[in-house]
């Protein structure tokens, strides 16, 4: 259940209250994000969308801990976040999140089973343990066949399918998409958006993306928007007659 | 090491780059390499002459003789274990570039005083009882392609007149540093033959029986002879080693100055290479600390990536270079040796390595710093 | 249609840090180039100078070296008589008998001790040897232990300086001259009255190690080697001075040729390497720029003379802070040992007009080298694929 007015439960998955975000620019503080609140639980895919400029990588980030904030808090599974130290958060993030970008996704020297396998040499697991995840993982997203194709020999959809098994592999708490279908065209988009939803439905994801498409946003069980730095409801948006 | 693949493919990235890179290290170590060899050969055999050897000369000049009554004097010196004397001949074989050095020597002590150069006794005594008889040391005997049994025409500028040598032995060592380019013949048939300067021998070396006496002996036997017609000068084998090496002139300065800007060229080309590789790659970087990759582990891969090429390059220099030496001498015997030492391959590879951290170090740093979120960003 | 040259420039200025160390590292290889070849240069001049085509150098037949020969007194005046000599105004025949020994004298730079030829000469050597001029002080009075000494001297070794007094061979001796022997091995030696020499390393009194004649021109050269080989009296064997002092140093000039040679070779061969990967990681960063270019309509080839431009302005000026550099080497001495004269020979760096030539010559070649395959690449990469890429 996703609700953005901070009167969540204390057993979501993703607890965000009060968050502020600000940057400087040319010398003047600008705001951001402003007392932000987010209430995500298990299984829920979430879109967020925007005009450009309006925060919503900065709070992908902050939800990544890639960033820190000014003020709040962000709570993931019971972890407060926004206290951690840079080495803590790293390790933290490679337990907890599945990053999906736009592009530099993949590795381009390393092929598709080189670049899925990535996340697991960052624990213990065998070299052969490793190769039946990664197996599994591409089975996954339907690219079995490509195991061994280099980022170049694979089209748009493709590689960002191989750069979601990637996100996936390690069994990651949620899922942080920025943009994915921003770089694609429209059948690779619809491919990559389609697994995105099977993802949520078949294997219970959690699912956070950002994005411009409104077709995206339909795969979506949710859609908020951030707007003056809070977020608010879709339909509230209709209302004030934003597309 | 389950990350060296991810080395490798970086590495592979730019195929032409990498080979390029390792090239330019193969090249600046292979030049290292040739370097260390003349240094070499410049430098003679300071660490195999011992300081427990003195010679002896004329104080004038070295080519002013001594006469052979000084033996039984240096001999009762005490600290005196043996004395050899030794007179240069100027031999020439055929044409006077075929430069080597040749002396009269005394069979019944020299190999007493000079045991390094080693002779097989059999070919010993046959020299010492062929008045005519010569024994080679082991490099000349190639470089003509004298063997045992040959007899061999010499000429003699200072003596006049052409002598043919009986080849009864050659001298050898297989240890680096050692002057195997010495032909000897019998002080007795010089003595003989020559038709000035009799009773003159050119110097004598003198074995210690304790090193530490060097400089007390030195006094002694230079203040025997002071003020007589034939003035010594004496002088440990190590000392005078020196400064004839020191009269090959700069050689050392010049080299120390070839290889700096050899070295700080290879830097710069390289680090300015590193620098580009990593500024290609920010995106990817960022992906990788997304992923959970720390910041140190970038740093370490970056450098990994640059200490690689680094170390493949320079084997592949120093490897060169010993080829090289296994091919001889390009000036056909001008140089003492021609040897690359294992100091020097030891140098090489360190300090290949160490350019290769430091070409490395600053890219390295700037990937550790690099903020996935500005990286990012830049898209 | 040509790319302005205004982009280069403002290129090559926003990465001046990579211009820079593309800069230094082709100055760097053309300063050790360029030195290389001064370095065999300075050597090969000195020895040219040491001789004059009109001079005849007699040794004892059978002899290699000045320094194992004798000639005595009736063998010099049995030459002074021989057709082609040149005499003076005086008609004094031009025939200078020399006696050279070896002194052992200490270095300045490393203190330690050299072997330095000592000639034994009389007045006449002078005329014999016109290049040769008294620069400093007076040439030396006959009978007395007086020196004169070649302008290298001093800086070389120790203690030889002149109106100072220096020991050696048992006799205390005065520096009372410099002369300057046009830069030839001359200019390292110590020249000594040779009677005065002979008595004090106790030989005859008359002895020298060889003669030089100045003959009327070079032409009398082949009558006077006639006349001499000819004559019962005579023993010698006749040369002409300038090949007798080219073969004397033939061991030293092969092993700094043959060395200099083999480092300038290897170097050449690193910097075109060098010069190849800086430029092709200039090519890579720009290949949006280029891939701009081309769409808009620059035609490929107007692609590959921009950069080559480029990679040649950097040659250029890598090549002129080279040669600067070595210029400041230009007459630094050096010295080595001569196995074959067993004396210390110094000479100095020669940096010749032609040389620098060269040394700009090699950096543009790297330029050009190094430049033209990234460039050809760049302009060759299909436009699209270029765009795409970031």
């Amino acid at each position: 259940m996703v609700r953005v007015d901070g009167k969540g439960s204390s057993d979501s998955l993703i607890k965000i209250r009060g968050l502020d975000k600000q940057y400087k620019r040319g010398g003047e503080n600008i705001d951001v994000l402003q007392g932000l609140n987010l209430d995500v639980d298990r299984g829920d895919f979430v879109a967020f969308m925007g005009p450009s400029g309006s925060g919503k990588t900065t709070l992908l980030n902050l939800l990544g801990g890639l960033d820190v904030p000014t003020r709040g808090s962000i709570t993931v599974a019971g972890d407060e976040v926004t206290h951690m130290s840079s080495g803590k958060l790293t390790q933290w993030r490679a337990r907890h999140v599945g990053f999906i970008f736009q592009m530099y996704n993949l590795i381009p020297v390393l092929d598709a089973f080189q670049n899925v396998e990535l996340p697991l040499l960052l624990t213990k697991l065998s070299k052969a343990d490793r190769k039946k995840h990664v197996e599994t993982a591409l089975g996954v997203v339907g690219l079995s066949e490509r195991m061994h194709h280099y980022p170049r020999q694979l089209s748009g959809g493709q590689e960002q399918r191989v750069a979601i098994a990637r996100a996936i592999i390690a069994d990651p708490t949620y899922l942080l998409c920025d943009e994915p279908t921003g770089d694609l065209d429209r059948k690779s988009a619809d491919e990559v958006l389609q697994l995105l939803h099977r993802l949520c439905t078949e294997y219970n994801k959690t699912i956070l993306m950002v994005t411009h498409d409104p077709m995206a946003a339909e795969k979506a069980q949710a859609t908020l928007h951030l707007n003056k730095g809070v977020l608010v409801e879709a339909s509230a948006v209709h209302a004030g007659g934003v597309a | 090491m389950k990350y060296a693949h991810l080395i490798f493919a970086n590495l592979r990235r730019k195929k032409l780059r990498t080979v390029l890179t390792v090239g330019s290290f193969a090249v600046a170590l292979f030049l290292f390499g040739f370097l260390a060899v003349i240094h070499k050969a410049f430098s003679g055999n300071l660490d195999v002459v011992g300081v427990d050897r003195l010679m002896v000369i004329n104080k004038v000049s070295i080519i002013q003789p001594l006469p052979t009554s000084y033996k039984a004097q240096i001999e009762r010196i005490p600290g005196v274990k043996l004395v050899t004397a030794q007179t240069w001949f100027g031999g020439i074989y055929q044409d006077p570039k075929n430069f080597f050095p040749s002396f009269a020597i005394d069979p019944e002590t020299q190999r007493q005083v000079f045991p390094e150069l080693t002779v097989p006794d059999d070919q010993w005594n046959k020299f010492v009882g062929d008045r005519e008889g010569a024994i080679v040391g082991s490099k000349t005997a190639k470089r003509f392609g004298w063997k045992i049994g040959d007899r061999v025409p010499i000429q003699a500028p200072i003596y006049g007149g052409t002598w043919d040598f009986n080849i009864d032995g050659i001298y050898d060592n297989p240890k680096d540093g050692i002057d195997l380019t010495q032909f000897w013949l019998q002080a007795k048939y010089l003595e003989e033959r020559k038709t000035f300067g009799k009773g003159q021998i050119g110097w004598y070396t003198v074995s210690l029986s304790d090193p530490d006496s060097a400089p007390r002996v030195i006094k002694a036997i230079d203040t025997q002879f002071a003020n007589s017609p034939f003035e010594t000068k004496s002088e440990t084998l190590a000392a005078m080693t020196a400064s004839w090496v020191k009269q090959a002139g700069n050689v050392e300065f010049l080299i120390m100055a070839i290889g700096g800007i050899v070295f700080f060229t290879l830097l710069l080309v390289t680090g300015n290479t590193m620098a580009l590789s990593v500024r290609e790659r920010m995106g990817e970087l960022a992906v990788m600390k997304a992923v959970g990759f720390s910041d140190r582990f970038v740093l370490f891969i970056v450098l990994a990536e640059s200490l690689t090429v680094a170390l493949i390059g320079g084997l592949i220099g120093i490897a060169l270079a010993k080829l090289m030496t296994l091919g001889g001498d390009p000036t056909g015997g001008i140089l003492f040796s021609f040897v690359l030492p294992i100091s020097a391959v030891v140098l090489g590879i360190l300090a290949a390595l160490g350019i290769g951290m430091l070409a490395g170090i600053i890219p390295a740093t700037n990937a550790m710093r690099l903020r996935v979120v500005d990286a990012l960003r830049r898209a | 249609m040509a790319i302005p040259i205004v982009y280069n420039l403002r290129s090559m200025k926003v990465r001046w840090l990579t211009a820079l160390a593309a800069v230094l590292g082709i100055a760097g290889t053309v300063g050790v180039f360029v030195a290389m070849l001064a370095l065999a240069h300075g050597f090969r001049a000195t020895l040219v100078n040491s001789g004059s085509p009109e001079n005849v150098l007699i040794r004892r037949a059978g002899s290699s070296a000045e320094l194992d020969g004798s000639v005595d007194l009736d063998q010099v005046n049995a030459l002074a008589n021989e057709p082609g000599v040149a005499h003076n105004a005086a008609g004094k025949p031009l025939v200078s008998p020399e006696a050279v020994m070896i002194a052992g004298f200490n270095l300045r730079e490393s203190h330690t001790n050299a072997n330095v030829q000592v000639r034994g000469v009389s007045p006449i050597v002078l005329e014999v040897r016109p290049n040769i001029r008294i620069v400093e002080g007076r040439f030396f009075e006959p009978g007395l232990a007086e020196l004169v000494i070649g302008k290298n001297v001093t800086s070389t070794y120790e203690d030889l300086e002149l109106g100072k007094t220096i020991a050696f061979g048992g006799q205390t001796w005065k520096v009372v001259g410099v002369f300057d022997a046009g830069g030839s091995s001359f200019d390292s030696e110590v020249w000594a009255d040779s009677r005065v020499l002979n008595q004090v390393y106790k030989r005859p009194e008359n002895l020298s190690q060889s003669v030089t004649v100045r003959l009327n021109s070079v032409d009398s050269f082949n009558q006077f080697k006639d006349a001499v080989t000819a004559d019962p009296k005579l023993t010698v064997q006749v040369d002409h001075e300038v090949e007798y002092y080219a073969r004397q140093s033939k061991v030293l000039t092969t092993l700094i040729t043959v060395l200099g040679g083999l480092v300038a070779f290897i170097m050449g061969i690193g910097a075109v390497i060098g010069a190849l990967n800086t430029m092709y990681a200039m090519v890579s960063e720009r290949g949006r720029e280029i891939a701009t270019m081309r769409a808009i309509g620059f035609p490929r080839m107007s692609i590959v003379v921009s950069f080559v431009f480029e990679a040649l302005v950097i040659a250029f000026i890598g090549g002129l802070i080279g040669c600067l550099c070595v210029l400041k080497l230009n007459g630094y001495t050096t010295g080595t040992m001569n196995m074959q004269t067993f004396s210390h020979m110094a000479f100095a760096f020669q940096v010749t007009p032609i040389l620098l030539g060269v040394g700009l010559i090699f950096a543009l070649l790297m330029g050009v080298l190094g430049g033209v395959p990234p460039a050809m690449r760049a302009a060759n990469r299909p436009v699209a694929t270029a765009l795409r890429e970031l």
